[in-house]
């Protein structure tokens, strides 16, 4: 039996959500760190590398994401129910995706053919895309809603799957997988600099701001700059022959993986402030003027 | 074409919270949840602040949020412009809570008595536990909207086929009523009168009509 959440709000301002806890952190984390190692397992297929046991750990985290939050819904028995809404609700489409990823992808690992990992590399890409478009169709969580948001997750799972795959590529591939690695956390990094500057022009709950403005510094510094410079690192030691890439890839691998985390778990359980309410006009009652609007709790009220 | 709305006059609004009574007596919310309540909102600095109250519940928004979320399909939107949930059908995944920017959703996954695990006799006979783990919240009485039509009466007009909030208002600041009708007091009051919607930036659509000044 799960406890009952706390569901009256005691104040107009804005509150953190009490209905999404670690269990669905834990999906958009491991679902969309699974996505990209699906991706980067596919193109690395496609390129001629073994890669059954990456593609399978893929799948591996996209199930234990979705498990997580199967755990959490409250009707579990009745999940297929979650096929109903193709037609706009983004968590269907997860759903949907998440069948197809787990039918190519195990195709892929079975056969090694390169339609099936193709396939399997495209929903990868799609499934972490639907993760990122349920976020921001939530319009009561201003941090979600953003239009940066979504960019932010696909490219955050992008550089997940980069950073988890590189080590365990041959060493021919390293200085490719640096790149991409250096590449992809400098990139997100970059959105992730977009996010908060747009997030605090609109009119975002100041506790939403705070919370992630308490990981800005790690997520810059140990998620992206330290990753992106071991990333270079390696790919000049394996365009010199240098011996030791693959660890220093792998720390790269590991830190920009875990600053994705970071960034979700925030996300969704720290900085996932509700909206609130807005009074645009207070009642007017006897001469007195009208007070200017009210919208306690927000960067710009 | 019917399409129901409510009208809430913050000039008359004494924050009395019988509102919020007589939707938990209607309803037969358990503690903790309340489909309506009422805000108590102080704004401004001294000297010059002011003390205001907000009726608050769903919006049965005209584009509901929680309904294009919703991966059962279990929250629909109305012909007459309510929207319902389908207790059957939620699975309780709170993605709606989410996308609600009016907080107007709970779910709760513990029977939660008036005075702990078990109900009093009143409480025995109402209980019911399809609403156990899925998604609850205000449905603009919908059973008495719905009887209207049998009953030949009108929603709005006459108290047994209007939702309880409105009947219970002992200020007169709540009105329900089809606002495709000219001749609705709805109509009347919005046309007559300055109002807003809440974050109606969000393009929500909302169905309840703040009422702030004359017009």
């Amino acid at each position: 039996m799960k406890p009952n959440r706390n569901v009256l709000p005691g104040q107009p301002g804005p509150r953190l959500q009490q209905h999404w806890d670690w269990r669905a952190a834990a999906n958009f984390i491991c679902g969309g760190s699974g996505g990209g190692l699906v991706f980067f397992a596919a193109l690395a297929g496609l390129a001629g590398v073994d890669v059954r046991a990456q593609m399978a750990a893929g799948l591996a985290l996209a199930a234990a994401g979705l498990l997580c939050v199967w755990l959490e819904i409250g009707r579990p028995w009745r999940a297929l129910n979650v096929f109903r809404h193709l037609r706009t609700s983004w968590m269907t489409r997860e759903a949907a995706v998440a069948l197809l990823l787990f039918g190519s992808g195990t195709l892929a690992v079975a056969s090694s053919h390169p339609a099936a990992q193709a396939l399997a590399g495209l929903c990868g890409l799609a499934f972490v895309y639907s993760q990122a478009r349920i976020l921001t169709a939530d319009k009561g969580i201003p941090a979600w809603r953003h239009a940066r948001c979504a960019p932010l997750m696909l490219l955050t799972g992008v550089a997940e799957g980069a950073g988890l795959i590189a080590a365990t590529l041959p060493g021919e591939l390293h200085a490719v997988a640096g790149m991409v690695i250096a590449l992809a956390v400098l990139a997100r990094l970059l959105l992730w600099r977009r996010y908060l500057d747009g997030l605090r022009e609109s009119a975002a709950p100041v506790a939403s701001l705070r919370a992630l403005a308490a990981i800005e510094r790690r997520f810059a510094v140990f998620g992206s700059i330290v990753p992106a410079s071991l990333a270079l690192l390696a790919t000049a030691g394996a365009l010199v022959g240098i011996a030791g890439t693959a660890i220093v890839l792998a720390v790269a691998g590991v830190l920009a993986t875990a600053a994705g985390g970071l960034c979700k778990y925030t996300l969704i359980r720290r900085a996932a402030f509700t909206q609130g309410i807005a009074l645009a006009h207070h009642p007017v009652r006897g001469g007195r003027r009208p007070a200017p609007p009210a919208a306690p709790g927000l960067s710009k009220a | 074409m019917t399409r129901y709305v409510m009208t809430i006059d913050l000039r008359r609004c004494v924050g009395c919270q019988t509102c919020t009574a007589a939707c938990k007596n209607a309803n037969a919310t358990p503690p903790g949840v309340q489909w309506r309540r009422v805000l108590d909102l102080e704004t401004g600095e001294f000297p010059d602040v002011r003390r205001s109250f907000l009726p608050m519940a769903c919006m049965h928004c005209a584009e509901p949020p929680c309904a294009d979320v919703c991966p059962t399909q279990a929250t629909q939107k109305r012909g007459d412009g309510l929207v319902s949930i389908d207790y059957d059908v939620c699975i309780g995944c709170a993605n709606c809570v989410m996308a609600c920017p009016y907080e107007a959703r709970s779910i709760v996954h513990e029977a939660h008595f008036a005075y702990g695990d078990t109900p009093i006799a009143s409480e025995a006979i109402r209980f019911d536990p399809a609403r156990l783990s899925v998604a609850t919240k205000c449905s603009f009485c919908k059973e008495r909207i719905d009887a209207a039509a049998g009953k030949g009466l009108v929603p709005g007009r006459d108290p047994e086929v209007t939702p309880a909030c409105v009947n219970s208002c002992i200020s007169g600041a709540m009105a329900f009523g089809d606002i495709d009708d000219p001749d609705s007091t709805v109509s009347r009051l919005l046309a007559t009168t300055q109002h807003f919607r809440m974050h109606e930036d969000l393009g929500t659509g909302p169905s309840v009509h703040y009422i702030w000044d004359h017009a």
